[in-house]
């Protein structure tokens, strides 16, 4: 098959175009310029180069072609709108996602199919198996959480030739083939932002005004905050609160009020949940309208017991720290078979 | 060229066989032409008899012309050289240049120059009566290139000369894609940057032919060994390669440039020839194909083992909508849709068809790739 192997200048996706190369195929590597500040700012300037470096060097040692491809409008339009669009709904978005779901298995799938290639390969941690996208055999590694937006039509068309690995065979393979990026360190951060101040970067966008932290419990305002954009349901740090709770507990933000500005803190025990209700549900095979699944709500949480119901998940058990705009995927054992992002909780 | 045809010679020409024995031929000596000795002198023999070659080959003065690495630092040297010697602190710098004149010329911005830039009309020329309105006794210097790297449109350079004589302004030409592709003669122009690989020489030799009048600031500091303007051990080899390059035997490839055009014409109906139609570089053709992304154009050639050009991209390889389309007024969609196909020494009709094989369906693809949107 004729491959379009993303490169992003890491190990992952180093060895996945390696071992699409090795399986047979014809491999052509592409690396995305997505943030456009940071590639095509001040004319011809470009930033990131260390990474589109090593990208193209991989592909060097693989004796693949490779191209770099300029997908910064569609990123800014689609997934860099939402991200900001959603954390001032008072959401809390996963840009990742988004942008497997927008950019790479959409537009980039799209462009590559319309010059003649067959499927996007990417390295990703997750299997394809007779059709159907599981969970990557490293349990510490497993990104089919970001994959769960993916339609039965990208799935068709995605490989991922890295899901039956652990990461430390992937390093040692890639030092085996001589890849220069085997000791590179994970990258964890959001690519856009990467200083990892995403309540900074936000306030950057969208300005912010600083207003009341709130006991959820008394009203009684306990300190101020510097904008209530960027703040997550569930998160205890960087509240600066100095007066301690009562019961000596510690307090989480327990819910944002963007509109009114307010962050609004309690005890752990607000944060539980027993469901929610999801909207733009996505499924990689067949819609689940009511049945027991399996749900996750982090890139690399746990997945807990779930009753689906249309668009809303009850849950057994319970759930803390669910934040609208977290994206539920719903597992059925290492199978994924779709997801929907959280509106409301209850 | 191994497999491979190659119709990219205004990035780099393949090296002429008469440049590499001329190199060969002086990489086994030992001497640096600065040296006193026998050695010393042996070398600087062959260099000086490379400046009076490449001199007469381009009606220039030996005495004019300082050897440099290449032409960046030929256009460098000339913008900032002659800026910085002058009194007066406004330039005119065509608006189509290349980045090594509109770089240099941006720097000198921030140093408290004015710069104001000369328009082009649709075909990429530049406008004389607007250079005639704008000069003035204040001007140090005026940049237009001779002809456009890009789009292949020759300057009207003798009337610019004229104009900036006429108003003892010194003149800085680039030259670089005109130097073995027109019969050059630097003699009315104060101050031109030519490059050896263009023209199937070495890359890292370049000239700039500079009137020995003219004052100008070196830019590089040191042991003066070029005419006290530009310092640094001069590269006989290199330099012998240039003008082995230079003095080889003429190959005219205008027939099969336009046969070129014709057969893009053919293939692609609605293919837009940019630049002028008849004032242009006998090597050069340039189209836009409306709705034809340009980099996914060339990935698609280069598959086939045709290897184009988009213009230019940045440095992590990103095609940049070309800013000399812009300045001739093309939208970005035509400016991001154009191809560049340069021909020389060693290009054959089998180039051509090659280009004209693979040519219809990687418009067809591309074509479908630019109209794609998943909803």
């Amino acid at each position: 098959m004729r491959v379009v192997a993303a490169l992003s200048g890491g190990v992952d996706s180093a060895v996945a175009a390696a071992r699409l190369v090795a399986a047979g195929h014809e491999v052509t590597g592409v690396h995305l310029a997505l943030a456009e500040k940071r590639y095509a700012g001040g004319g011809r300037g470009c930033c990131t180069l260390e990474d589109v470096h090593d990208a193209r060097r991989a592909a060097d040692v693989l004796g693949i072609p490779f191209y770099v491809w300029d997908f910064a409008a569609e990123f800014q339009e689609t997934v860099l709108d939402d991200f900001l669009a959603e954390y001032q709904a008072g959401r809390t978005p996963n840009p990742c996602v988004s942008c497997n779901q927008h950019i790479k298995f959409a537009a980039v799938l799209d462009r590559a199919q319309a010059l003649g290639f067959d499927a996007v390969g990417t390295g990703h941690y997750a299997r394809i198996i007779d059709g159907q996208l599981h969970r990557g055999v490293d349990p510490l590694k497993d990104q089919s959480y970001v994959l769960g937006v993916l339609d039965a039509a990208q799935v068709a068309a995605s490989m991922f030739p890295l899901g039956d690995s652990h990461k430390s065979q992937v390093r040692q393979e890639a030092a085996d083939r001589g890849l220069l990026v085997a000791d590179k360190p994970d990258s964890h951060d959001i690519c856009f932002i990467p200083d990892g101040d995403t309540r900074g970067f936000l306030r950057s966008r969208l300005g912010g005004q600083d207003g009341p932290i709130v006991d959820a419990e008394s009203g009684e305002t306990l300190g101020r905050h510097p904008g209530a954009v960027g703040f997550t349901i569930g998160q205890r740090r960087g509240l600066n609160l100095r007066q301690p709770a009562e019961d000596g507990q510690p307090r989480y933000i327990v819910d944002v009020d963007v509109p009114s500005n307010t962050v609004f803190v309690g005890p752990p025990v607000r944060l539980r949940v027993t469901g929610f209700d999801v909207d733009r549900q996505r499924w990689t095979g067949q819609p689940v309208v009511c049945g027991d699944v399996e749900v996750q709500i982090r890139a690399h949480g746990e997945p807990v017991a779930a009753h689906l119901d249309g668009v809303t998940v009850n849950l057994p058990g319970q759930l803390s720290g669910v934040a609208p705009g977290q994206i539920a995927v719903f597992y059925d054992d290492t199978r994924v078979l779709g997801s929907g992002r959280i509106v409301r909780t209850v | 060229m191994g497999g491979v045809h190659y119709l990219d010679y205004a990035a780099t020409a393949p090296l002429r066989p008469e440049a590499l024995a001329a190199m060969q031929r002086q990489w086994s000596q030992v001497g640096n032409p600065s040296s006193l000795h026998t050695a010393g002198r042996a070398a600087r023999r062959v260099v000086e008899e490379s400046r009076e070659q490449i001199a007469a080959l381009i009606a220039a003065k030996p005495a004019d012309i300082v050897f440099t690495s290449g032409g960046t630092e030929a256009d460098n040297l000339g913008l900032k050289g002659i800026a910085m010697a002058s009194s007066k602190r406004r330039l005119l710098v065509g608006a189509a240049e290349h980045h090594a004149v509109l770089d240099p010329a941006a720097a000198l911005a921030g140093q408290g120059f004015q710069v104001d830039y000369l328009p082009v009309d649709a075909l990429g020329r530049i406008d004389v009566d607007y250079l005639a309105d704008a000069l003035s006794d204040d001007v140090a210097l005026v940049a237009v290139m001779w002809a456009n790297n890009e789009v292949g449109t020759i300057q009207p350079i003798d009337e610019v000369a004229r104009l900036c004589r006429r108003h003892h302004v010194p003149l800085h030409s680039d030259a670089v894609q005109v130097l073995g592709q027109l019969d050059l003669d630097v003699s009315g122009v104060t101050s031109v940057a030519i490059s050896a690989h263009k023209v199937g020489g070495p890359v890292g030799v370049g000239a700039l032919v500079l009137d020995r009048n003219q004052a100008v600031s070196p830019l590089l500091h040191g042991g003066g060994q070029e005419r006290d303007v530009r310092s640094g051990t001069v590269d006989a080899a290199g330099i012998a390669g240039f003008a082995a390059a230079l003095a080889a035997p003429k190959v005219d490839v205008r027939p099969l440039r336009d046969d070129l055009i014709r057969q893009v014409m053919v293939t692609v109906p609605d293919a837009v020839l940019n630049g002028d139609p008849v004032e242009r570089l006998p090597n050069n053709a340039h189209f836009s194909f409306p709705g034809c992304p340009g980099d996914a154009l060339l990935m698609l050639l280069d598959a086939q083992g045709v290897a184009v050009s988009t213009g230019s991209a940045c440095t992590a390889g990103i095609p940049q909508p070309s800013h000399v389309l812009m300045a001739m007024g093309a939208d970005e969609d035509l400016a991001g849709s154009s191809l560049r196909f340069s021909l020389g020494w060693a290009s054959s009709q089998s180039d051509v068809d090659a280009l004209a094989a693979a040519l219809p369906q990687a418009v067809e693809r591309a074509r479908r790739a630019g109209g794609r949107r998943r909803s």
